[in-house]
């Protein structure tokens, strides 16, 4: 019992605490980007103002409109926040260090990151409002459009390791010495990263948002804290599928030339770094790019990146039968 | 009794099976008065069937303020204030018009210093019109970024009419027969008149010079990205036909191919002394209509840097009555304002204040087209397609 206290405590933690850091990643990067003085000089060289606009969130008014299908409404910010937090459980920040090492580690992970879906799709549907419908059911098409590609990543990664832990997949990236983004896995990881960014309703795939168009899409009717708790559940899902992203492709919580002994010890330190270089990338994509549109994020889905994971894997099996 | 197997019945019966459709009903969507891409309190009423938008009706009038009732019971001097927040983005362009209709029945002539003056102010009003619309454009495409650097750079080219007319927005800086002192200037005497204030053309020529640099940067960073341009080219596409038909003027009908401009075809302001390009666009499609401002505020600053070395020097007033009387007579002057072409039609009846004053807004006539041009498109393209007409809803409802 204890030890399952400790693992949900240690979840919630570290969910919180990747939010966190990429909440101020984000800022700080909008406010380099864009020349802000509050994020980048005001209260501490401006690294208070992550927990200036979450206790703005706090102490406003959680508004619930009267004609809003009220339990469905309520509940969907937890629905979307729980699905981001489950994934945390099967990424393994060293061999040891990890809540659930299961055995098809990459398929729970895959099917807990679309759960969070639905309750965006409840969030649009409850509230009532033409705008909030839009988005949910943008973010719908979205997934169903971007699953796809994702999953035919992943394939590859699993076909090359034979395995679907996620520590598995870690331990043979340490036996061949390179991760496999070097080794023949460069398209999986591309496709990976588009898909997750559209996964996680990110620039420039944020049509489920798009606050020039629908306002704050499935979001717009929220407020308060329930409007708190699906913003930190983008980061929470921005920092997990990174986090997954690197233990994939790029070796997780090892780097060639250290000794695998020290694991335990530089192991977190490393898988966070790297998440960190990921969630950097997408912090200068959505500063620095328009939105799409949603047929052309269709057409990219199913024209592009759908083709291009089916080949990847073809190639990467017949790699693994031939040599 | 008809058999379904008989060869002659056949036809019939496979016709009769395709011929059953789902019915759907389309979404009536408001668009307005409260949304973050209508500039102000627009009100589009739109039918949506799924992301397809048909029938769309702007309604407008949600901001009207009367000012053309309330100039009857004005004076002339007291009009300017009123007129100048019309375009509240670009306030010192609605002066002119007003003020050179007022001059023309009073037959006064302006000092070419002064006219000067209001070349560069009002071509300065452009360029901050157009930094505002370049950044709020990709804002309405998704982009978050280029309004930051759109509003700084704009905060320069403020700061310049700021220090000269002692107001950003709404600079009240025409008189009848001139231009008011500036700001900056030390206390006026008939024989040391300080117009503009010390440093004034050092300060402009850098400006501008970081105005045509900002604009280098927004074709590099806005109109190189690939995302951009599959969301602008192609979007919106405008005839120069049907631009011409419904009134179109300004940026918009010089994007769809007209070389249609005010500024060489009017003589308000003395814009035949310099040399400037007027762009011109070929396809009419949002990327052109947003190309077109970007290059125009290149050769706005064109203009300032040049009338900025050929400033005449001499008096800032041309000889006027003390109490302005306007005689009777009617005249109608229109100029070229960021958005389009904006008239004022001035009736006279030897009074104080005009007895009818009738104003012509570029924003009105561009919003008219909007249901032409937003039949069948998808609701991203109509948010891309409003704001490529950049209009300001002072200036479409006054």
């Amino acid at each position: 019992m204890t030890d399952v206290l400790i693992k949900v405590g240690f979840l919630a933690i570290a969910a919180l605490n990747g939010a966190v850091i990429f909440t101020i990643m984000d800022v700080k990067g909008a406010s380099w980007m864009q020349r802000r003085p509050g994020p980048l000089h005001v209260g501490l060289r401006g690294f208070i103002f992550p927990l200036a606009e979450i206790l703005k969130f706090v102490q406003k008014e959680d508004i619930i409109p009267t004609e809003v299908d009220r339990p469905v409404f309520k509940w969907a910010p937890a629905y979307v926040m729980v699905s981001c937090v489950a994934l945390f459980a099967v990424v393994p920040l060293s061999p040891t260090l990890v809540v659930a090492d299961l055995e098809l580690g990459v398929f729970f992970a895959l099917a807990i990151s679309s759960l969070g879906t639905i309750g965006v799709l409840t969030a649009g549907w409850s509230s009532a409002n033409k705008y909030s419908l839009m988005g949910g059911l943008r973010a719908a098409g979205q997934l169903i459009a971007y699953e796809l590609p994702l999953i035919l990543a992943v394939v590859g990664v699993v076909i090359q390791a034979e395995t679907m832990s996620l520590v598995g997949i870690v331990e043979k990236q340490i036996e061949w010495g390179v991760p496999f983004v070097v080794g023949g896995q460069i398209v999986g990881f591309l496709i990976f990263m588009v898909a997750a960014t559209a996964e996680m309703m990110r620039v420039p795939f944020d049509m489920p948002i798009g606050e020039s168009e629908l306002t704050m899409g499935f979001m717009t009717e929220y407020s308060g804290i329930r409007f708190l708790i699906f913003y930190i559940s983008e980061y929470m899902n921005m920092f997990i599928l990174c986090a997954i992203a690197s233990t994939l492709f790029l070796g997780g919580y090892h780097v060639p030339l250290l000794p695998t002994e020290w694991v335990n010890f530089y192991g977190p330190v490393v898988l966070i770094t790297k998440t960190a270089i990921l969630g950097f990338i997408l912090v200068a994509v959505r500063w620095s790019q328009p939105r799409f549109r949603e047929d052309q994020l269709q057409n990219l889905a199913w024209k592009i990146l759908i083709p291009a994971s089916l080949i990847n894997i073809l190639v990467t099996a017949i790699m693994k039968v031939g040599f | 009794m008809i058999n379904a197997l008989d060869p002659q019945n056949m036809n019939n019966f496979s016709e009769a099976s395709v011929s059953v459709e789902i019915e759907t009903e389309d979404m009536t969507l408001n668009i307005g008065p409260q949304h973050p891409s209508t500039h102000g309190v627009l009100r589009l009423v739109a039918k949506v069937d799924g992301e397809k938008v048909h029938d769309v009706k702007p309604v407008l009038g949600y901001m009207h303020r009367g000012y053309e009732k309330l100039a009857e019971v004005r004076t002339y001097p007291q009009i300017t204030t009123l007129v100048n927040r019309i375009d509240w983005v670009a306030g010192f362009s609605n002066e002119i018009p007003f003020i050179a209709g007022a001059e023309r029945l009073m037959e006064i002539e302006v000092p070419e210093r002064a006219k000067h003056i209001r070349l560069i102010l009002t071509e300065m009003a452009r360029i901050s019109s157009h930094f505002v619309f370049n950044g709020a454009y990709a804002l309405e495409v998704g982009a978050l970024t280029p309004i930051f650097y759109a509003m700084e750079d704009r905060e320069r080219v403020l700061d310049l009419i700021e220090s000269v007319t002692g107001g950003r927005f709404h600079p009240n800086f025409n008189r009848i027969g001139g231009v008011k002192p500036a700001a900056g200037a030390g206390p006026t005497s008939k024989k040391n008149i300080q117009d503009l204030p010390a440093g004034f053309y050092r300060d402009t020529k850098v400006a501008m010079e970081k105005v045509i640099e900002a604009a280098d940067q927004f074709q590099n960073l806005i109109g190189g990205n690939e995302v951009f341009k599959k969301r602008t080219k192609n979007v919106g596409v405008l005839t120069a036909e049907t631009a011409e038909a419904y009134g179109v003027s300004g940026p918009i009908l010089r994007a769809s191919g007209v070389k249609s401009d005010l500024r060489t075809q009017t003589d308000y302001l003395p814009y035949d002394q310099f040399d400037y390009d007027i762009p011109v666009g070929e396809n009419g499609d949002c990327y052109d209509r947003w190309d077109v401002r970007v290059k125009e505020m290149v050769e706005s600053a064109k203009i300032v840097l040049q009338a900025i070395d050929s400033m005449p020097s001499g008096p800032l007033q041309a000889k006027v009555p003390k109490v302005i009387k306007v005689p009777k007579g009617r005249t109608y002057v229109r100029a070229e304002n960021p958005k389009g072409e904006m008239g004022y039609y001035i009736i006279s009846d030897g009074g104080l204040g005009p007895y009818r004053l009738k104003v012509r807004t570029a924003s009105f006539s561009n919003v008219s087209i909007l249901p032409i041009m937003l039949e069948g498109a998808l609701l991203p393209d109509l948010i891309a397609i409003m704001g490529s007409l950049d209009f300001v809803l002072g200036d479409v409802d006054r």
